[in-house]
Order: structure tokens, then sequence, then C-alpha cells
């Protein structure tokens, strides 16, 4: 079964400074652990994918009424106070096992090398039917 | 969780032969039933769970003796000549050693026996091969670390080690199978390759009825894939299928192989949803199905499984289709505890309630389905069910 981790950036749910006031050592530690963490998920046979977002201010927001030309507005949104940061699709044996592995990313080390405890968002992926309908 | 295969092939034979007598007694005196060879399996099987039912209990009563008297050696129950077993068994044992996860057994067995490369297996399942790649070898490891010796299992293992083979071979299939749906082309190869593994062992272990049983499974399900989607790669249910699309050479096999099966006696849960799907099978059309079998075959199957919610759920909605949709509904209600939230009892009640025409009660069981699903095809089906009831 997949599931998708969703790292749900949130200025209301975190108690950490942005990460714009790190220092450089403290990034360095949090980026070896993102690294090392996925290789550990794909030495455990689980990792389907993973991958980090460039911060909302360089994001686009389309709307098409397949009609007019598309409308293009572009980032930063003053109303982001939660942003996605990243994802992870893994595929594992239980629901249990994905709580597992997004506790360990919940985890990963923040200013002063303390954990984050930042809210991950665990979601089945869609797959196929369970028997006949 | 199923339950293990019926008894021996003595008291089957016997079974089969009290089917006979009770034919050749009956018969002349009333119709000929519309369908002799189900009405023989339904006899012989009638006939082994009384025999079943009987040497439990003797069963029982003989083990407390033993227990009373101290342990004691009893001959194997299923001693088998050494010259049968060949190679591929023993890597398909190893392969689906209960110490794995269900998920570790399935890459490894394809690796190791089936004749797929670690990416054909990485693509089937959607996954990076490096991640395949991983689970594979740590399958391997956690044998090694298991302290397992290679080789066949002990005879008095053995049972319970060849349903573990032959649940690994059945979620492979089944994997395949659900999954297959409109242009997703790469996984019905895990399907191909999962009855070519249980043909494999149907060779190796050609007098074992659940491997005949589950072998004419596969195949009385894949006959039906052609019809299972639609144009636009949309699930299309069984009774609404263009059953001119359906294998005709698989049917035919796969009902050759469980009618001879039955008649051996030694029935199981593969076996019986074999002849479940045979029955589908056989119908030319879906109003030519012959439900009340169906219910009686659910009914063994529920019993065999002991009491498992998702067969009583199919036993249900046998029962609707035989004595209408009052009784499949009395009977689901039945299951509210042990499946409560659970997708399959909203999609069963909805359909139940939309043959009773009560269309807000299907709609919001079809609507509660489709939110707890977590598989979009079903999600699409269900929500498509639902707009068709909204539609003035």
């Amino acid at each position: 079964m997949k599931y998708m981790m969703l790292m749900q950036f949130s200025a209301a749910q975190t108690d950490f400074p942005g990460i714009e006031s790190w220092t450089a050592e403290e990034l360095k530690a949090h980026i070896a652990f993102m690294q090392s963490t996925n290789e550990e998920f794909t030495r455990s046979g689980e990792l389907v994918d993973a991958q980090g977002l460039a911060m909302p201010d360089q994001a686009k927001i389309v709307r098409a009424d397949g009609g007019r030309p598309p409308v293009v507005s572009d980032g930063p949104f003053p109303e982001t106070k939660e942003f996605l940061a990243g994802w992870w699709i893994v595929d594992c044996d239980t629901p249990e096992r994905a709580v597992e592995l997004a506790a360990i990313v919940s985890a990963a080390p923040g200013p002063g090398g303390r954990p984050l405890n930042m809210p991950i968002e665990v979601r089945p992926v869609m797959s196929a039917p369970s028997g006949e309908v | 969780m199923l339950a293990r295969r019926f008894g021996d092939f003595e008291a089957a034979e016997d079974a089969v032969q009290e089917a006979l007598l009770a034919a050749a007694t009956q018969w002349p005196g009333e119709d000929v039933p519309r369908n002799p060879r189900g009405w023989l399996i339904q006899v012989a099987v009638r006939r082994m769970t009384e025999q079943v039912r009987g040497e439990q209990a003797r069963r029982r009563r003989e083990d407390l003796v033993a227990q009373r008297d101290g342990p004691r050696s009893a001959p194997p129950a299923d001693a088998e000549d050494e010259s049968d077993r060949d190679d591929t068994l023993t890597v398909l044992f190893m392969s689906c050693h209960p110490a794995l996860t269900p998920t570790s057994a399935i890459a490894l067995t394809l690796r190791s026996v089936g004749g797929l490369t670690t990416a054909e297996i990485a693509r089937a399942f959607m996954v990076p091969e490096a991640t395949m790649a991983q689970r594979i070898s740590r399958a391997k490891q956690r044998i090694k670390a298991s302290g397992i010796p290679f080789g066949m299992p002990a005879p008095e293992e053995r049972a319970d080690r060849l349903h573990a083979v032959l649940h690994v071979l059945y979620l492979i299939f089944n994997e395949g199978y659900a999954s297959s749906i409109g242009p997703d082309l790469h996984r019905d190869e895990l399907s191909r390759e999962a009855i070519r593994l249980t043909r494999a062992v149907h060779r190796l272990l050609p007098g074992d009825c659940e491997v005949s049983g589950l072998l004419a499974l596969m195949l009385l399900t894949e006959a039906r894939r052609p019809a299972r989607t639609g144009p636009a790669g949309e699930l299309v249910p069984l009774t609404e299928q263009d059953r001119s699309r359906w294998d005709g050479a698989a049917i035919a096999e796969g009902v050759e192989l469980i009618t001879a099966t039955l008649a051996k006696g030694a029935v199981g849960p593969y076996q019986l949803q074999a002849a479940i799907n045979a029955v589908h099978d056989e119908a030319p059309r879906a109003e030519d199905t012959d439900w009340p079998q169906i219910l009686a075959l659910y009914g063994l199957l529920e019993r065999m499984s002991g009491g498992n919610p998702l067969v009583a759920l199919n036993r249900a909605v046998a029962a609707a289709m035989t004595h209408g949709p009052a009784t499949g509904l009395a009977t689901l209600d039945a299951l509210d505890g042990r499946l409560a939230g659970h997708h399959r009892l909203h999609a069963a009640r909805a359909h139940l309630l939309e043959m009773m025409g009560d269309r807000r009660g299907a709609l919001e069981n079809y609507r509660a389905a489709a939110a707890r699903t977590t598989s979009g095809p079903e999600h699409r089906y269900l929500m498509t069910r639902a707009a068709r009831l909204t539609a003035p």
C-alpha cells in the first residue's frame, strides 16, 4: 500500500524560527538528515519518491476556464500561512508503518539540533480496487 | 486466516459415492436438476461438511486423550515421495516463508522463482528499481538471519507452508488482476506470472486439491479481464459485462479443472471460490446466474473461513439475489459491528437499497463508500453510481 507523507509547513502549528534564520551548521545537519533518511527508506525497500519544493514565493497559480487565455498569478501570496514544503511516497505493509515513517521525518533536526516536530500529513494513495464491484 | 483444507481422499471419495447414490435414488422419482453437476457438487460438499464435523469432534476427543497420556509420535499427515520434490518447490517454500511480510515474500517469489527481472518487478509495483532491489535483498537476509534451514519444510509443517505459498501466489495474481485497469499494461504480467507459477506447483503436486482450486480460480477470474473495464478505463460490474468478450478457452479449462477437483472431495476455500466463479462464468447472461448455488457455496466458504466478515458480505449479496434485497440487507445489518465503516459494507448496502428502490439510502451509502475507498477506479465507479441516482 502506498502512502503520501506531506510535510505541511504551518506558521500556526510550528514553533521554530523560519529556515532563513538557521545557521549554516543547522541547515547542513537538516539536509544530511533528510538525505540519510531517504537512503534508509530505500534500504528498507519502501521509498517510492521524495521531493522538496521551492519556497512558495516561486509559485505560480494558474486558472483556466477553457475559453479565455489562462490567468496566471505570481507569488508571493500574502495569505500563505501554510504551504507544502515537500513530500514522500512510501510503499509499506501497514498503515501503522506509514505512521512510523512519518514520525521519523517529523523529528528532523532544526535550530540547535532540536527535533522540529513538524506536522506530517499521511494520506493513502489511491490504488487498485480491492475486488470485484 | 483461511481454514485448512478438508480431510483426506478416502473420506472425499465416500462423500462423492454418497452423492451419486443420492442422485441415483432421487432422480428417477424427481425431475432431473437443471444443473446436475452443480447439484452433485452441493450434495458431496454437504456430506463432507457432515463428515468433517464428526471427524473434528473425534480428533478433539483424541487430542484430550493424547494430552492425558503424554506425547507420542504419529505418522505425518501427508507423507509423500521424496522424488516428487523439486527445486522450484523448495525455493517457493523458502520465498513464501511466514517470517517474511507479504510485500517481501511477493518480491522474493517473483525474483527467485518467477521469470521477471528486478526492473520488471519494480515497474509492476511502481517503485524505483533500487527500492525493489533492496526489498528483495532484505527478504533474503531475513531468511538467512532467521536460521531456517534451506530445504523442504518438515512434513508436519507442510500443509501450513503450502498454504502460505498459495496465499502469496494469490496475492500476486490479485495485484495484477485488480490493478490492470485501462491502459495500465505493465501489471497484467503479474497475473500471468502468478498463473504460470501456480501451474508449475500444480504439476508438482497434482493431487493437492487446493492447488488445483487456486489455479482454477485464477483461470476463471482472468477469463473476465477483457470485459471488466470500459473504453474509458472505468470498472464494469460483473452483471453489466459483455460476456461475449470473456475468454471461453480459459473458462473451459477452469471449469474442467474445478469439476474434476471437487469430485475428489477434499474441499477447501480456493476450490469454493473457484466454484463460485465457475457458476458466474457459466451463465450466458447475468440473469441466468444460478444464485442459489452461489449462496450455498458462500455459506460453506463462510463457515470454512471462520466467519470472515468479507465472505459474509458476499453471502449477503448472494442472499439478496436469491431471496430479494430485504433478506440481503438484514444479513448486512448483522455485519455492522465487525465491518463498521468498511467501504465494501457501504457499497453492498448501497446496491441492495438501490435494488429496493430506496434512492436516498442508496445515494447516502454510495457516497459513504466512495469517501472510504482507497482505490481510484472504485472511487470513480461509486461516484458514477451515485451521480446516476441524482439525475432527474
